[in-house]
C-alpha cells in the first residue's frame, strides 16, 4: 500500500502536469478555428456526441500541404545540429581546460560558467542586440581596430541565432563534460603515452571515448531545447531565420489560429520524442555502467 | 662447467643498462632526488625500496619519461634519454593504478600498444595470444576490466607493458592492491615471467619482504639519496648504516664506545656496570670512537642459564612475548633499561615452552653475529 502510494505521487505529477495538458493541446489540434472565446470549436459544451463528431484531421492534412511548416520544421532541425555541433566545438576545450586546471582554480571557474544565469535570459538576449547591431560594440570595436571598413550586419541573420544558441545554452555543454572529464584517471592518458600514443593520439583514443557519455548528454541537453527555440530568432535572427518555434508562436498570437498552432506543437513533440528517448537511454546506460 | 652466479654489478666489463649519473630532481623548494648516481643492468630485478616520499616514484617516473631531471644525466643503453619522449621510450610502465582503459576489453588493452607501430595485424593476435598465455588470461580476453577480479587485472596490467617486448619494465607497487595471499603468489609469478622474458625489471616498493623476494639487487632510498644498493642478503647482513639495518627488518641496535682489542675485533663499552661486547668487524674504528652495534634478534640465543663458551651473554628479564606462530620473540630488558629483542623457532608446542613473562634469563650471541656501524 505504501509503495502504491510512492508511486502514485510521481506518476499523478506526471499525469496532471504532462499528460492532461498534452491531451488539451491535441485535442485543440483537432478542432477548427472561431472567433470566439476560447477562439476554437467544438467544446465540451456542445454534448458529447457533437464534440467527438466535430473533431478531424483537417490541421494536420493543412500543415503537410503548406511547404512553410515543413521548411520551418527542416530549418529548425539544421539550426539545432550545426548550433550543437558549434557548442560542442566551443564548450569541449573550456570543459577540458576546467577539469585540467589546478584544483583550487575549478569552483572559480565552474562559478564562471553557471554565472550568467543569474541574470534573466531576456536580457543577455537582448545584451547580445547591443553587441551585434550596426552601431553595436562589436562593430565599433572592429571599425576602431582597422579590421572592417563597413560595419557587418551580423544582427537579424542566422549567424546571430547560431551566436546566441551557443551563448546561451553552453553551460548545459560544458558541466556535463566537465564531469566527464573530471572522473577521468590521468594515469590512463600517461599509460597511453607509455604505449606509444603521441599526445593527440592519446587524446583521440582514451579521453575522447571516455569523455562520450559527457557529449552525449551535453549534445541532447543544447539540441532538444535549441529544436524548439523561440526567443533567440524571434530577437537576434531576422526575417530569413525560420524556426518552427517563431511560426508556433506567430500562428498562436498574429494569426490567433490555436487549432493550427496546436497542430505545429503535436508534430514538434514528435519530432522531439526521439531524441528525448535517446538522451534517457544514454543516461542509463551511463548510470548502469557506473555500478 | 658450473652455473655462473648472475651478479653483472661486480664485473667491471658489464656495461650497465640504465645509468644515474649526478641526477637531481627538485619541485620547487622540495628535492625529490638528491645528486643520484646508480648502475642497473640489463635482466635485472631492482627493487627501489623506501619509505614514501624518498623519492623512488620520481626516479621510476624519470625512466619513464613522465618527469624530467633538474640536473644530471639519466642514460638507457649508453643514450641520454631526456630528449626523449615516453611514447619513443624503449620503457614501459606497470602503473599503481593499472590503468587499465576501462573502455577496452582485455585482448584490446593488451594489443594497445602493439597498435601503434607498423605491425602487421596477425602478428598483433598473436603476441596478445602470447601475453595472455603468459599471464593465464586467455578466458577472460573479451571481457572489460570492471568484469575480472583484481589480481586478473593486476595480470593484464603486466601483459599490456610487456606486451611491446620492453628494454626496461617498470612496476610501479606492482602488488599494493593485492591481499596478503595473492601478493605472495603474484611475487613468484613475476620473478617467473621475469626470468622467462629476460626482460630488466625495476619494481617500486615500499616493502621490504616484497624487494627481498624478489629482487637481485635492492636500493634502500632515504629522503632523495640511496643509502645502499646491495644484493637482499647483503643489506640484511651487511647493512652499511644504522637506517639501512633498522629498515629492513627488524634489529638490535646498542650504542657504546669501540676500542680495538686486536685485528678487526673490538670491545663496545656500552653500560657503564655490565662487562663489554665482543665484536668483529672489517670497518676500522678508533679508541674511544662511538659505535652501533647492529644484531638481528635471530642471532641472539636465550638461555635459563650463562651459557659457558658464549662470546656475549648478558642478563635481562622477559618484559614481553611476542607469539607470531612460527617463531617467538622475546623482548629482555637489561640492567641498564636496554632492550634487545631475541627470536626463537617454536619448534615445541607452546603449552612447553621454557620462558615466561618476568623470567631472568641470559642473552648470548657470537662476536660475528653483529654488525658494527658508525652512523
Amino acid at each position: 500500500m505504501q509503495r502504491l502510494i510512492l508511486i502514485a505521487v510521481p506518476y499523478t505529477w506526471l499525469l496532471a502536469l504532462f499528460l492532461v495538458p498534452f491531451l488539451i493541446v491535441f485535442k485543440i489540434s483537432l478542432s477548427d478555428v472561431e472567433l470566439a472565446i476560447p477562439p476554437y470549436t467544438p467544446t465540451l459544451s456542445d454534448g458529447i456526441v457533437p464534440f467527438f463528431k466535430a473533431l478531424d484531421f483537417e490541421n494536420f492534412a493543412f500543415l503537410a500541404s503548406d511547404d512553410l511548416y515543413w521548411k520551418a520544421y527542416l530549418s529548425s532541425l539544421r539550426i539545432a545540429l550545426i548550433s550543437t555541433f558549434l557548442t560542442l566545438l566551443v564548450g569541449y576545450p573550456m570543459a577540458y581546460a576546467m577539469a585540467r586546471a589546478p584544483e583550487e582554480w575549478r569552483p572559480t571557474l565552474m562559478m564562471l560558467v553557471i554565472l550568467p544565469f543569474w541574470t534573466s535570459f531576456l536580457i543577455r538576449v537582448y545584451a547580445w542586440m547591443g553587441i551585434l547591431s550596426q552601431e553595436g560594440f562589436l562593430n565599433q570595436f572592429l571599425l576602431w581596430t582597422g579590421l572592417i571598413s563597413e560595419p557587418l550586419t551580423i544582427l537579424n541573420t542566422t549567424t546571430a541565432v547560431y551566436i546566441g544558441i551557443v551563448y546561451t545554452y553552453l553551460p548545459f555543454m560544458i558541466l556535463p563534460i566537465f564531469a566527464a572529464l573530471d572522473r577521468l584517471d590521468g594515469s590512463l592518458i600517461e599509460a597511453a603515452e607509455d604505449l606509444g600514443c603521441s599526445r593527440f593520439q592519446a587524446f583521440w583514443l582514451v579521453t575522447i571515448p571516455l569523455s562520450k557519455n559527457g557529449i552525449v548528454a551535453g549534445s541532447f541537453l543544447v539540441f532538444i531545447p535549441a529544436l524548439g527555440e523561440f526567443v533567440i530568432p524571434s530577437l537576434l535572427g531576422g526575417s530569413g531565420t525560420l524556426m518552427i518555434g517563431k511560426v508556433l508562436w506567430e500562428e498562436f498570437f498574429n494569426n490567433r489560429d490555436w487549432p493550427v498552432a496546436s497542430a505545429v506543437a503535436v508534430i514538434l513533440l514528435l519530432i522531439l520524442i526521439i531524441p528525448i528517448v535517446l538522451f534517457q537511454r544514454n543516461q542509463q546506460r551511463q548510470a548502469e555502467a557506473e555500478q | 662447467m658450473p652455473e655462473s652466479v648472475f651478479a653483472p654489478w661486480n664485473d667491471a666489463s658489464q656495461k650497465p643498462l640504465i645509468r644515474f649519473r649526478n641526477v637531481t630532481k627538485s619541485f620547487g623548494d622540495f628535492t625529490a632526488i638528491d645528486d643520484l648516481t646508480l648502475d642497473i643492468y640489463e635482466q635485472e630485478f631492482f627493487a627501489l625500496l623506501g619509505p614514501s616520499g624518498c623519492g623512488k616514484t620520481t626516479m621510476m617516473r624519470m625512466l619513464a619519461g613522465f618527469e624530467t631531471p633538474t640536473s644530471g644525466v639519466i642514460e638507457l643503453a649508453g643514450q641520454d634519454i631526456a630528449p626523449v619522449p615516453p611514447n619513443k621510450r624503449a620503457v614501459n610502465m606497470m602503473f599503481q593504478s593499472y590503468a587499465l582503459f576501462p573502455h577496452l576489453s582485455v585482448y584490446e588493452n593488451i594489443a594497445f600498444g602493439l597498435r601503434r607501430g607498423n605491425m602487421p595485424k596477425q602478428d598483433i593476435d598473436d603476441r596478445v595470444s602470447e601475453m595472455l598465455k603468459l599471464t593465464r588470461l586467455e578466458k577472460f580476453a573479451r571481457r572489460k576490466p570492471h568484469q575480472i577480479s583484481g589480481g586478473q587485472r593486476q595480470r593484464v596490467a603486466l601483459a599490456r607493458s610487456l606486451a611491446k617486448a620492453p628494454k626496461l619494465l617498470l612496476l610501479d607497487e606492482p602488488l599494493g592492491a593485492l591481499d596478503a595471499k595473492l601478493r605472495q603468489a603474484t611475487q613468484f609469478e613475476l620473478m617467473d615471467i621475469q626470468e622467462k622474458t629476460g626482460t630488466t625489471f625495476v619494481i617500486v616498493t615500499h616493502d621490504q619482504e616484497e624487494a627481498m623476494t624478489v629482487a637481485s639487487r635492492v636500493a634502500v632510498m632515504d629522503e632523495g639519496r640511496i643509502m645502499q644498493v646491495a644484493t637482499p642478503e647483503h643489506i640484511y647482513e651487511v647493512p652499511e648504516s644504522v637506517y639501512v639495518a633498522d629498515f629492513i627488518g627488524d634489529v638490535n641496535i646498542i650504542k657504546g664506545a669501540a676500542s680495538p682489542v686486536g685485528e678487526q675485533t673490538y670491545q663496545i663499552k656500552w653500560s657503564k656496570t655490565a662487562a663489554p661486547l665482543n665484536a668483529v668487524s672489517d670497518r676500522p674504528f678508533s679508541e674511544g670512537q662511538s659505535c652501533h652495534l647492529a644484531i638481528r634478534p635471530e642471532k641472539v640465543g636465550i638461555h635459563a642459564d650463562r651459557p659457558a663458551d658464549a662470546d656475549n651473554a648478558v642478563q635481562g628479564t622477559i618484559l614481553d612475548i611476542a607469539y607470531l606462530g612460527n617463531i617467538s620473540t622475546y623482548h629482555v630488558e637489561l640492567p641498564g633499561g636496554q632492550i634487545v629483542k631475541a627470536q626463537t623457532a617454536n619448534t615445541r608446542r607452546v603449552s612447553r615452552r621454557s620462558f615466561t613473562w618476568e623470567d631472568t634469563v641470559w642473552l648470548s650471541w657470537t662476536a660475528t653475529a653483529g654488525v658494527l656501524l658508525a652512523q
